[in-house]
């Protein structure tokens, strides 16, 4: 979607602001919100796409203004109850529903260090022949999903050179709307920063982006 | 509470946190824990990971081991996510890693401008800035000029390179490992690293004779 998520390349944000000796975390709920997003999904309800995707779900005014884990609490909020962990009502109520069903069985401590240092893999070991080599001419594709899509605004219709090849993924704008898997190679692509910014960039300099197969055309 | 995280009623200024926001996830928390989704003692253990176990301290062990071994640069370049796994690094958010290497002409910097996307095993949880608009935005039209804002004037015949983090590669900047640090332990060098140089903001340097550490 072209959401204010999209924000390569766009002005008018201000300096950046930074934070000598920065805590983790700047108030303990930050904690709190992180853990109860790790630990939700645990329960394997939803993906990492559509878990992006909910969070550019968040009105435009409202996105720029919350915090970034004020966006991850609105974001479980609405996941849970999209997927029926809990019910609108109980949110209401902050109790469950009479009579429901405890689930089981939550994440449990003693299983953080595996749930962590596994991660959750987004390649697929599927035998598919690329369809693009390094060193080949590229184009991004000129295209405008309102769902869920990696390819940023500022990269479509732009081309480029295929710099290596990572592999076959998980494709995350279907993956976002639970329509399947499709997986796909991924490639890098370097952009030179002429061809997308014009002449006010560095000759020399280049962004790489990393793109699915269906976000790419021979050029 | 409120039944919905959108479009709740607040007067604030840009980035504010409301007041009410404590409360409102500790109801979150009794609620999924009343109905068995979550288990406290989890909570607990998943933030005393990324408060006190996994942060950069993680990555500049890895880069001080690539300056001082030319076999570990090697595989480190070729197969990141082996290669940090040595370390017993692996899994969430930096499940398949890649090592970016700075040289005297090459400059790698690494931005995710359509979230937040960083490579937590080795860094921990990004910081504010990396996760702002005004980083997010300006990485990749104007990377000089955000360098510049981080102390960081590079000549022109350096070549920049910006790095989107659009999929689920994660990356990791190689730094140039400082002149003068020859004598050094791997120890002492990863003393030196910073965050800010594998993001690809900062360079490390050597601390100035006389300064106190």
């Amino acid at each position: 979607m072209n959401g204010v998520h999209d924000m390569g390349g766009m002005h008018g944000m201000g300096p950046i602001q930074r934070e000598e000796n920065e805590p983790v975390f700047h108030a303990r709920w930050e904690a709190r919100v992180m853990a109860l997003n790790l630990a939700m999904a645990a329960w394997r309800k939803w993906n990492i796409d559509a878990s992006r995707h909910e969070i550019e779900l968040i009105p435009p005014a409202e996105y720029l203004r919350m915090s970034y884990y004020e966006k991850w609490f609105a974001r479980l909020v609405e996941l849970a109850a999209k997927t029926g962990l809990v019910t609108r009502a109980e949110l209401e109520s902050g109790k469950p529903a009479p009579g429901s069903v405890k689930a089981t069985p939550a994440l449990a401590a003693e299983n953080v260090p595996k749930l962590l240092a596994n991660g959750t893999l987004a390649s697929r070991a599927i035998p598919r022949t690329p369809r693009f080599q390094v060193g080949q001419q590229v184009r991004a594709r000129n295209m405008h999903p309102a769902g869920h899509t990696r390819l940023p605004r500022y990269a479509r219709g732009k081309q480029g050179t295929v710099d290596r090849h990572h592999g076959v993924f998980v494709f995350p704008d279907t993956n976002a709307l639970f329509l399947g898997e499709k997986p796909q190679h991924v490639y890098s692509v370097r952009f030179a920063a002429r061809e997308l910014w014009g002449d006010q960039a560095s000759p020399r300099d280049a962004v790489y982006l990393d793109m699915w197969d269906d976000y790419l055309e021979p050029a | 509470m409120s039944s919905s995280g959108h479009g709740h009623d607040h007067d604030h200024d840009h980035q504010e946190v409301p007041s009410d926001l404590t409360l409102r996830v500790k109801a979150l928390e009794s609620l999924l824990v009343d109905k068995g989704l979550v288990d406290r003692a989890a909570l607990d253990a998943l933030i005393d990971t990324y408060e006190h176990k996994v942060g950069p301290r993680n990555g500049a062990r890895v880069v001080a081991r690539a300056w001082v071994n030319a076999a570990y640069k090697k595989h480190l370049l070729e197969d990141a996510t082996s290669a940090i796994a040595e370390f017993g690094f692996s899994g969430r958010q930096g499940e398949h890693m890649v090592a970016l290497e700075n040289t005297p002409k090459v400059h790698n910097l690494v931005v995710c401008t359509l979230c937040s996307c960083y490579p937590w095993p080795v860094l921990g949880l990004p910081p504010v800035w990396y996760k702002s608009a005004p980083y997010r935005s300006r990485a990749v039209i104007d990377p000089r000029g955000v360098l510049r804002e981080f102390g960081l004037e590079l000549p022109e015949d350096v070549e920049v390179r910006v790095w989107d983090s659009t999929a689920e590669l994660r990356y990791l900047v190689l730094p140039e490992r400082p002149a003068g640090s020859e004598k050094l332990s791997e120890d002492e060098l990863a003393a030196l690293v910073t965050r800010d140089a594998m993001v690809g903001v900062a360079k490390v340097t050597l601390p100035q004779p006389g300064a106190r550490s």
